[in-house]
């Protein structure tokens, strides 16, 4: 394994973490406008309060991964993605404004702008997200100097639209389980109502996505289907001489996805809350883990010629930067994990109103 | 209609980044101060230090919080805007933002939820712990892009690899990047003047109950506190100035050449306190000391100074903008020292509290050190162009070529309104937060505390 592979673990691992964390938090918003009452709708905000600021950081780390391990990436992407990208910062300005002021007044009209603005902000963030992705599956229009030479209504073609409303239902869901941990009483009871809606309309856009996506773009299996699919690019030599490991693991991780995803039904009805979210952020891992395999070695894949898609190689800072940064994050990463899971853990258990709260 | 890319993605990121630099430098402030209160507070067991505290973590909280947001799109702008210059320079310019994330981003962000939520969940000593973490995180985020920003000042330890279209600058050593020539002046240049803005407002917000008579007890122990902070930060920023006049005129030529709208290199260069200059005409006006550039630069009043016509016309900066931000920015340094030494001497002597017209220079004075830091940084940037990375890349060859006039155009609208509607916002809840106050503290609770404290302060008695 090279520093290229070790750095597209790592971006990768960065975007599961920050799906599996603010994840949660963009659910909460999407099921916010649910909530009726003023206390409900508080508990929600306060339930994401202390930890929604870090769980951001993990996209503006995995941005700056990107930045550093694979320039061309950062550039084509954000560049290529320019209004959707745009659209999605203001969003995250709203989302996180929306959370500190909407509680700073009585006044019902100020409330309910913040509220509505909280819940727009999640649903668009989220649906661009999954756009995002969906034109990554289907490849965009980069030409030979790596730019984007597509427009803007390219992106919002009907295959990215649909992985948008299953990233909508992916983190409503996953937002659910997660307000079921931090609600009790009568709120709970909703919330678990509402967990069995959010599952049902996830089961169906995921079996939707799964089957289009196969019908597009077979060749997203090719790296995992024990070399009987040719891909539209060459495998990589790790994808080759492993193939039977990598597909056979590949596979098992399709078949856990899908108990995963049983298991947050089964768990619902059960009311057992933790390992409801732990089969809920495992799914999200497993989607994106997929997803990454499906595309890999390539970060960007272009529908001009696959020889002009940006791959690990054509788009990775030179060995040196990826070294240094490689030991870098060796140092960071148990920093951050470590307060990670110490905030968590004081922060555990229900959702109270206190006089900090929001 | 055509429209000019450049111009309009220079304009993009120079609202974004002045937006966004309102907010950090009053984070990175009134966090040390936090510091300060919350360890007294931790020593004397005094309820008015954590009252104080209390209070003004959430006027932090206000700031942080739109810091925080409108930062995101600082982080992503080189993509979105500057995909060339990201190309070009990625190899290098990447690691201090990803370091950025995880040395201070994840750091910041964990603790503040201790700082803000955590009152009731852990024990004093590890709130203070938190305070302490929260601070150190908001300077090293200062740190980090500060790297990454002199490094577009003084590039060194890279070298550049292939030709034409494939031509980028690579590393060649990461200390080298990380202590380029300028960055720890420009850091230290940066915090220091972040610690006047943060206490500035504390001042301000200190001399406003001080002259309505509220929350005399906080009022007159966050004022002592912050004038402190502000008078030796201020005291040092001449010095640190200085140290980085030096650095400019040893690396950036023209662009201290522009500061001072010098075009003709010779000895003995006036310094000008105030005035204008015509870069058409050559020539610069105003009250000067004579000789005293060449002494700053050079310690001599004969040191030679280099000139703009050293320099091909198109590769000047704009010269009267950073003639005129230089000297604001130099002219309210001074003032931040007269202003926060008139304080402490009034202090000293228990006359402030009478001294209404200096409260309520206070109480504006908080616009100023903002002011300073907005024009520090134009002089810097502004100063570094046409060059985006000094010497290797122009500014007009670093833009996204898949991105039109008309989209950036689209999100600079789009930034604006939502900038302006925060702006309000913020300027609304603060408003609202000061007009609150803290909890008003019972005096009756703090008596033993309160004789030692008398001896020790410097504020004159109410009467």
């Amino acid at each position: 394994m090279d520093y290229q592979v070790a750095w597209y673990l790592i971006v990768g691992i960065l975007l599961i973490g920050y799906a599996i964390l603010d994840g949660f938090d963009l659910g909460v918003g999407i099921l916010h406008l649910f909530s009726k009452t003023d206390h409900d709708r508080r508990i929600f905000l306060n339930s994401i309060g202390p930890v929604w600021d870090g769980n951001e950081v993990w996209l503006i780390t995995a941005g700056g991964a990107l930045f550093a391990a694979f320039p061309d990436v950062y550039a084509t992407a954000f560049s290529g993605f320019y209004l959707p990208f745009q659209i999605l910062l203001v969003a995250l300005i709203f989302r996180a404004v929306a959370l500190e002021f909407r509680s700073k007044e009585k006044m019902k009209w100020w409330r309910n702008t913040w509220d509505r603005a909280f819940a727009t902000a999640s649903i668009i963030a989220s649906l661009l997200f999954g756009i995002a992705i969906g034109n990554i599956v289907i490849g965009m229009e980069i030409g030979a100097d790596k730019e984007y030479a597509g427009t803007f209504f390219n992106h919002l073609n009907g295959y990215s639209l649909l992985t948008g409303l299953f990233t909508v239902s992916l983190f409503m869901l996953h937002g659910a389980v997660y307000l079921m941990r931090k609600t009790e009483g009568n709120l709970q009871e909703q919330v678990r109502k509402w967990t069995f809606r959010a599952f049902w309309i996830f089961i169906v856009f995921y079996f939707v996505v799964t089957a289009y996506t196969l019908f597009l773009k077979p060749q997203m299996v090719a790296n995992f289907s024990f070399g009987m699919v040719q891909g539209d690019f060459d495998k990589h030599p790790l994808i080759i001489d492993n193939q039977y490991f990598i597909s056979i693991v590949a596979w098992l991780v399709v078949i856990l996805n899908f108990l995963a995803i049983l298991n947050i039904h089964r768990n619902v009805v059960k009311k057992k809350e933790l390992p409801a979210f732990i089969s809920s952020s495992l799914s999200i891992a497993a989607l994106i883990s997929l997803f990454a395999l499906g595309i890999f070695p390539n970060l960007m894949i272009s529908s001009i010629d696959p020889a002009f898609s940006l791959d690990i190689y054509n788009a990775s800072s030179s060995l040196k930067t990826l070294k240094i940064m490689f030991f870098v994050a060796l140092v960071g990463v148990p920093f951050v994990l470590s307060y990670t899971i110490a905030i968590y853990w004081v922060f555990r258990g229900k959702t109270t109103l206190g006089e900090n709260s929001y | 209609m055509s429209l000019d890319v450049e111009i309009l993605a220079r304009f993009q990121f120079a609202l974004t980044i002045m937006f966004h630099y309102i907010f950090p430098p009053f984070s990175i402030g009134t966090g040390l101060l936090l510091v300060i209160m919350e360890s007294l507070y931790v020593k004397t067991k005094n309820p008015v230090y954590e009252k104080m505290t209390r209070f003004w973590i959430k006027i932090f909280a206000a700031n942080f919080s739109i810091g925080v947001a409108t930062g995101i799109v600082m982080e992503f702008e080189f993509g979105t805007n500057w995909a060339t210059y990201s190309r070009y320079v990625g190899d290098i310019f990447g690691s201090p933002l990803a370091a950025e994330g995880i040395f201070a981003f994840f750091l910041e962000s964990g603790f503040l939820a201790i700082l803000l939520f955590g009152w009731e969940r852990v024990s004093p000593r590890v709130h203070l712990f938190a305070t302490c973490m929260v601070a150190l995180g908001s300077i090293m985020s200062g740190f980090w892009i500060v790297v990454a920003n002199s490094w577009m000042q003084t590039p060194v330890a890279f070298h550049i690899v292939g030709e034409g279209l494939n031509a980028r600058a690579e590393i060649t050593d990461f200390w080298g990047m990380v202590f380029n020539p300028s960055s720890m002046i420009r850091f230290t240049h940066t915090i220091v003047g972040a610690f006047i803005q943060g206490s500035f407002l504390v001042i301000s917000v200190s001399a406003y109950y001080l002259l309505k008579d509220k929350h005399y007890e906080i009022a007159r122990r966050s004022m002592r506190i912050s004038l402190i902070v502000a008078f030796v930060s201020s005291a040092f920023q001449p010095i640190l100035g200085h140290i980085h006049a030096q650095e400019v005129a040893e690396y950036q030529p023209a662009k201290l050449a522009a500061f001072e709208g010098h075009y003709e290199t010779q000895k003995q260069v006036p310094l000008y306190l105030f005035g204008g200059t015509d870069p058409e005409t050559a020539s610069t006006y105003g009250v000067k000391v004579p000789g005293m550039l060449s002494f700053l630069v050079g310690d001599d009043f004969d040191h030679e100074v280099k000139g703009l016509n050293e320099f091909p016309r198109d590769e000047w900066p704009n010269v009267s903008l950073i003639f005129q931000t230089y000297h604001a920015m130099v002219a309210l340094g001074i003032y931040f020292i007269g202003i926060t030494a008139l304080g402490i001497i009034l202090i000293s002597l228990k006359k402030l509290a009478t001294k209404k017209w200096l409260l309520k220079i206070f109480v504006i004075s908080v616009i100023f050190p903002v002011l300073a830091n907005q024009f520090g940084w134009i002089s810097a940037e502004a100063g570094r162009q046409p060059w985006i990375v000094y010497g290797l890349l122009k500014t007009s060859d670093a833009l996204s070529k898949s991105v039109s006039a008309e989209e950036v155009l689209i999100s600079i609208i789009m930034f604006m309104i939502v900038y302006l509607l925060l702006f309000f916002v913020w300027i609304y809840i603060l408003n609202k937060e000061i007009k609150h106050g803290p909890e008003e503290v019972d005096l009756d609770q703090e008596t033993d505390y309160y004789h030692r404290k008398e001896r020790l302060g410097f504020f004159t008695k109410r009467d």
